[in-house]
């Protein structure tokens, strides 16, 4: 978090924060590649503020290393590692114009007037700021207090940029648009962006990698769709949309997946089986299962009844409920929905054998 | 804020005693003041005229303008260095600056002021530990002039500086501070240019309540000043209990307590009174 215009590479290694008996963090590992764009998503409580506070500086951890491209900057203080942050609730300067808020960081590096006034100049036309340049914080309206916050935040190139959920206080339009204004500032910059967020669209949305947290543990780290599609355990399944969980028995490992019995049926699952044995949940995505009149018997398939349905516009949400009594979700065309509902008998629900991943039974 | 009609009635109920003592105790007799002061001895605005050309007063008028001043800006320093421990110090920091804060409210201003005699005079505590240490041959003069007025009252005022500093620093968001530290701003960087504008108006309040509660002293300057630096309360008590020209003493009241309800109407322009404890 050094040398500006440079993006940083970060590691954390087994991170620890405890306040008081409470463990807020606990054996936290995570690698930061230098110029992505990671996120850190978890429910409310979860440790993400905390974590993002000891990459800053501004919390000291209680066990554990941090490193800014292979150098320990633990003990480091804030002051001195300069990463770009922006706080919940901005935190701007409230008695400085917005000129003087950006030109902040660069006077602290005493740059000379001409070359705070030129980057100061950029910076506002970059976040699409110019003509508020002197007015005050509080004349500003959210959005734009988001865009000084981060044209603060990022004038002085710093290696990397916390994001402490910087859209949590903007209404719904207004926040498309700024992700997509913050995915360019990321491209543009090349910089190591840190981004906290409990919003998981947004994290999928945004991310090149995400880094789910729960209870100040970190349960698993991947691409969007690594952990959308394969998730680690049942937290992160349903913490990152909604899911289907049937139980399935006598579960053997066979060439790269596994089988088990589902509803009586023999179903194919793709998953590293070595460690689940016996009984576990099979999970998959309501996009990902069809409805059919019938499945053949090497098709994954289970026969159920439909319940009710909720009309979306593009698609249609169906309950159903199996033989065996477990609740499943569809999401299928609407046209589809309608006929399953309308016929009352059991239909058939396929599911492709990739799209269905075991996960432990019970807890996570 | 505003509460319904009959929440307000009953407020005004409330302060009714209140009300009616103020206007018994002050306002009355102010207005037996202000007659006083354009009829005694002769009916005229020969008093107000007099105070423009009698160099006497002037010069009181000015002193008191002077140290007050001074004293405000002594106290509000001072207070500010109080509050800041007060308010971000360590649990035990906290503790004792409370302390230092509350303890003067439990001492009368006489005990105070003969307090400091002791320690100031020619040979009180200060003069004779520095004659002592042999920095000193001759003991210095710190009392029974402006300094020891100075001294004095800074001392009696700093408690009440204290609080609408503390108001400012306790609502600024903490976020602000970390922002600047992580923006690269060393601590001193930080306080000085991001903490001591945000408590602007705690500093505004601070300095308004010390110069207008200076105006007013009597007992301080009178026992430290020792009859040397009389200030204007000290005049109005002597026109009107030793000379006996109530005239003159009555218009000074006037100008004074106008002076100062011009100060308090400009303050509350600035600080909404909540502010200010
Ligand atoms: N300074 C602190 N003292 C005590 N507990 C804290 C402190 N900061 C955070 N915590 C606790 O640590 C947990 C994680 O907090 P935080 O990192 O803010 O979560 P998140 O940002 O994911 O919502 C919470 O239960 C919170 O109450
Ligand atoms: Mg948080």
């Amino acid at each position: 978090m050094q040398q500006p215009g440079r993006a940083a590479e970060i590691k954390a290694n087994g991170i620890g924060k405890s306040f008081g008996s409470f463990r807020a963090l606990d054996n936290l590992s995570l690698d930061i590649g230098r110029g992505e764009f990671l996120t850190l998503l978890g429910p409310s409580g979860s440790g993400k503020t905390t974590f993002l506070m000891i990459l800053a500086g501004f919390v000291q951890p209680s066990e554990g290393k941090l490193f800014s491209d292979g150098v320990d900057i633990t003990n480091r203080p804030a002051e001195q590692r300069a990463a770009g942050m922006v706080f919940q609730g901005y935190a701007l300067f409230p008695h400085m114009s917005v000129e003087q808020n950006i030109a902040f960081p660069l006077k602290v590096r005493k740059k000379s007037a001409t070359e705070i006034k030129q980057r100061v100049g950029e910076m506002v036309e970059r976040v699409g700021l110019k003509g508020h340049e002197k007015k005050l914080p509080a004349q500003l309206s959210g959005g734009q207090q988001q865009r000084v916050a981060l044209a603060r935040a990022l004038v002085f190139e710093p290696g990397v940029l916390l994001l402490d959920e910087p859209f949590s206080a903007l209404d719904k339009s207004l926040r498309g648009q700024m992700q997509a204004e913050m995915k360019r500032l990321h491209q543009e910059t090349g910089t190591t962006f840190v981004f906290v967020t409990h919003d998981q669209s947004e994290a999928l949305a945004l991310s090149s990698r995400v880094a789910i947290f729960n209870h100040g543990k970190l349960l698993q780290v991947g691409r969007p769709d690594e952990v959308y599609d394969r998730p680690a355990n049942r937290f992160v399944a349903e913490f990152l949309g909604e899911i289907n969980m049937l139980p399935v028995k006598g579960v053997k490992s066979a060439d790269g997946g596994a089988t088990g019995l589902c509803e009586d049926r023999a179903v194919n699952m793709r998953c590293k089986a070595e460690a689940i044995k016996g009984d576990a949940i099979l999970a998959i995505r309501p996009e990902d299962m069809s409805i059919a009149a019938e499945a053949s018997v090497n098709q994954n398939g289970i026969a159920a009844t439909a319940v009710a349905s909720t009309y979306l516009g593009a698609a249609t949400k169906l309950d159903l409920t199996t033989r065996q009594g477990a609740k499943v979700t569809v999401s299928v065309p609407n046209e589809v929905a309608a006929s399953a509902l309308s016929k009352g008998n059991s239909v058939w629900l396929t599911w492709p054998a990739e799209k269905g991943f075991l996960l432990p039974d019970g807890g996570q | 804020m505003r509460g319904t009609l009959s929440d307000r009635m009953g407020a005004a109920l409330l302060m009714a005693p209140l009300l009616l003592f103020l206007v018994l105790a002050y306002a009355w007799p102010f207005l037996g003041v202000v007659k006083w002061s354009f009829t005694l001895p002769t009916p005229g605005l020969e008093q107000y005229h007099a105070l423009l050309t009698d160099d006497l007063v002037q010069s009181v008028f000015i002193r008191t303008l002077r140290i007050a001043a001074i004293v405000t800006i002594v106290s509000v320093t001072a207070a500010y260095a109080i509050t800041v421990v007060w308010v971000r110090g360590s649990p035990v920091q906290r503790v004792l600056a409370e302390f230092c804060i509350l303890v003067p409210f439990w001492i009368s201003v006489l005990t105070r002021a003969f307090g400091w005699v002791a320690l100031l005079s020619n040979r009180g505590l200060i003069n004779t530990w520095l004659q002592s240490i042999g920095f000193i041959s001759e003991p210095l003069t710190l009392v029974r002039n402006e300094f020891g007025v100075i001294v004095g009252m800074s001392h009696f005022l700093i408690p009440f500086a204290v609080f609408p500093l503390a108001s400012a620093m306790r609502s600024l968001d903490e976020r602000v501070l970390l922002a600047a530290r992580g923006l690269g701003s060393s601590r001193m960087r930080t306080f000085w240019t991001v903490f001591v504008p945000m408590t602007r108006s705690g500093i505004i309040g601070s300095a308004m309540i010390t110069f207008v509660f200076s105006l007013g002293f009597f007992v301080t300057p009178a026992i430290l000043g020792g009859g040397r630096s009389v200030m204007i309360a000290e005049l109005i008590y002597l026109r009107i209990f030793q000379s006996p020209d109530w005239g003159l003493g009555a218009a000074i009241s006037v100008v004074l307590v106008v002076f100062v309800g011009a100060l308090m109407a400009l303050l509350f322009r600035y600080v909404k009174p909540k502010q200010l404890v």
